[in-house]
């Protein structure tokens, strides 16, 4: 069932609506006078600074750095995470193995690791990358177990009952069953990664990223420049969210009639 | 194709926390090629348990299960088969890639599957709604689809578990009309799981009315009136009346509504808001 194109319309003016009311306190508070405008600059002035930024593709240079950490970060993590979470869905033997060390690295911040990791691959593009791929890659293991322990036995006793191998039965029936978890743990491991990158570029001083951007403006009281930079990674996760996520799920499991548990 | 069922001296026994349970004791009969048989009984009577041995989910504890002469051990046998619950179908994949699935399987070219697949989806008079995935049809459709699924890749048997009791009365009716239709033109050996014994007079060839506690055999009756059958015909109501008889006194268990059974598995929190009470499962 898709929106028909009136209620999305009211659902994105709603939406847009909450951000004003935001901008708005913002401003008031900006220009109260309780700080010092340099740093609570008003909107105009982040609007400058973020115009700036443009110049010479400047900004899109950060966050393309930054964002090729993320993809890089997130496809490792897929790699470790999925067949790991799948072998842990479908057989005991690997589960009782694995699931006590899951439980106690997943609740371990990534940013925690950052010093240990600096230490071991020195600062720069790398220890970033490895920040971001430990914060990937749990959500999405958890999920991808989740989604491959729970499927529905009926449809496998179907698939088996035509005659599927047990191949076959993984491939058609545990895989697809399974995408609903597997689309909400990638949707946190993004989240998580996207936290993970910003404070990995904080802390491990890559040459180049948002993180960075943020960082430098603070060594010159740049809070203009640091909050339009924060525009620049909340705009991002946003584009995220609706062009990937949401697509993919439109596309797959709502198509489907089985969203009512990724709406949990 | 049409193969015989043999049963022969099967039981089947399970361990709870607390005691063993004997849910089928001895069962013995034999279902010949092209036959519609009705298993009929209360909750407790083991229908399940025999339906999920004649499909190789259960192995039975004693006796054995020959279809077309060769052991039931879970494997190699055709058969299809239609459950009781919608969420049967694959929601990912449209009816008539639904009905494509055990053609998939046996590696039947494309064009070929797709051709079959409209074939059967034709026979449940659902072609139109070939394209349409499952969470869009009604359920007596989506049962529809089931049905045209379990034949599409021509098993020599169609194991049917209450396959209509969770559709209301009206559709019911409508589906068993259909069944029989479909069933005329296939001639497949049909066992057919049921308590409600309208369905099974409407239905079957041969009614095996079952007892509870522990699951057992009390009767087979064989049904001689003319297809198609007309409920309102005296003979029909007499094959009730004779039927009932054999349920005696808990033939009060036997309308159409639907008790909890002792097999049931616990529901799993996947697939579309459940609607039917769960297959049997493993106990």
């Amino acid at each position: 069932m898709s929106a028909s194109p009136n209620r999305r319309r009211q659902v994105t003016v709603r939406g847009t609506l909450g951000i004003v009311a935001f901008l708005a306190v913002y401003e008031a508070f900006a220009r109260s006078g309780m700080f010092s405008t340099a740093i609570t600059p008003p909107l105009e002035i982040i609007g400058v600074a973020f115009v700036s930024s443009l110049a010479g593709g400047y900004i899109f240079l950060q966050a393309g750095a930054t964002l090729l950490r993320v993809a890089i970060g997130m496809a490792l993590a897929l790699t470790i995470a999925v067949p790991l979470g799948m072998l842990m869905g479908r057989s005991r033997l690997a589960e009782r193995a694995l699931a006590p060390l899951v439980s106690i690295l997943m609740p371990i911040p990534s940013l925690a690791w950052v010093p240990l990791i600096v230490l071991w691959f020195g600062i720069g593009n790398t220890a970033t990358i490895l920040v971001v791929v430990y914060a990937a890659t749990f959500p999405l293991l958890f999920n991808v177990w989740t989604g491959v322990r729970t499927v529905n036995q009926m449809w496998i006793r179907a698939a088996v009952v035509m005659g599927a191998s047990r191949a076959c039965v993984f491939r058609q029936v545990v895989l697809p069953a399974a995408l609903p978890f597997v689309i909400t743990g990638m949707r946190l491991a993004f989240g998580r990664a996207w936290i993970a990158v910003i404070g990995g570029e904080l802390l491990a001083s890559p040459q180049t990223g948002l993180g960075k951007v943020i960082f430098d403006a603070n060594e010159y009281l740049n809070a203009d420049v640091m909050l339009s930079a924060l525009v620049v990674i909340g705009a991002i996760g946003l584009f995220f969210e609706r062009m990937v996520f949401h697509r993919l799920e439109r596309s797959t499991v709502e198509r489907w009639g089985m969203t009512a548990q990724t709406r949990r | 194709m049409a193969e015989r069922i043999e049963v022969e001296g099967v039981s089947y026994e399970y361990q709870t926390d607390q005691r063993r349970v004997l849910a089928v004791r001895d069962a013995s009969f034999t279902v010949e090629p092209s036959e519609f048989l009705c298993v009929l009984g209360p909750s407790g009577c083991g229908k399940t348990t025999i339906m999920n041995m004649l499909a190789g989910f259960l192995e039975p504890t004693a006796g054995e299960i020959r279809i077309g002469g060769r052991k039931q051990d879970g494997r190699l046998i055709d058969r299809g088969v239609v459950f009781q619950d919608f969420a049967q179908l694959f929601p990912w994949r449209t009816a008539r890639r639904n009905v494509e699935f055990g053609l998939e399987v046996r590696g039947v070219p494309r064009a070929e599957r797709r051709d079959a697949a409209m074939r059967f989806l034709k026979l449940v008079r659902l072609e139109s709604f070939a394209e349409s995935f499952p969470h869009q049809l009604s359920g007596g459709m989506q049962q529809r689809v089931a049905i045209a699924r379990a034949l599409a890749y021509n098993p020599g048997v169609l194991l049917m578990d209450e396959p209509f009791a969770a559709l209301d009365a009206m559709t019911r009716e409508e589906m068993q009309r259909q069944l029989a239709d479909v069933w005329q033109q296939t001639r497949k050996t049909v066992v057919y799981i049921t308590h409600n014994v309208t369905e099974a007079v409407y239905l079957a060839d041969k009614v095996l009315v079952m007892a509870a506690h522990p699951g057992s055999v009390r009767a087979e009756i064989r049904l001689e009136l003319p297809r198609p059958r007309d409920p309102l015909s005296d003979a029909f109501v007499e094959a009730q009346r004779e039927i009932l008889s054999h349920l005696g006194p808990h033939s009060s268990e036997l309308e159409p509504e639907r008790t909890p059974s002792p097999f049931a598995t616990t529901r799993r929190p996947t697939g579309p808001a459940p609607q039917t009470k769960p297959e049997g499962g493993i106990p």
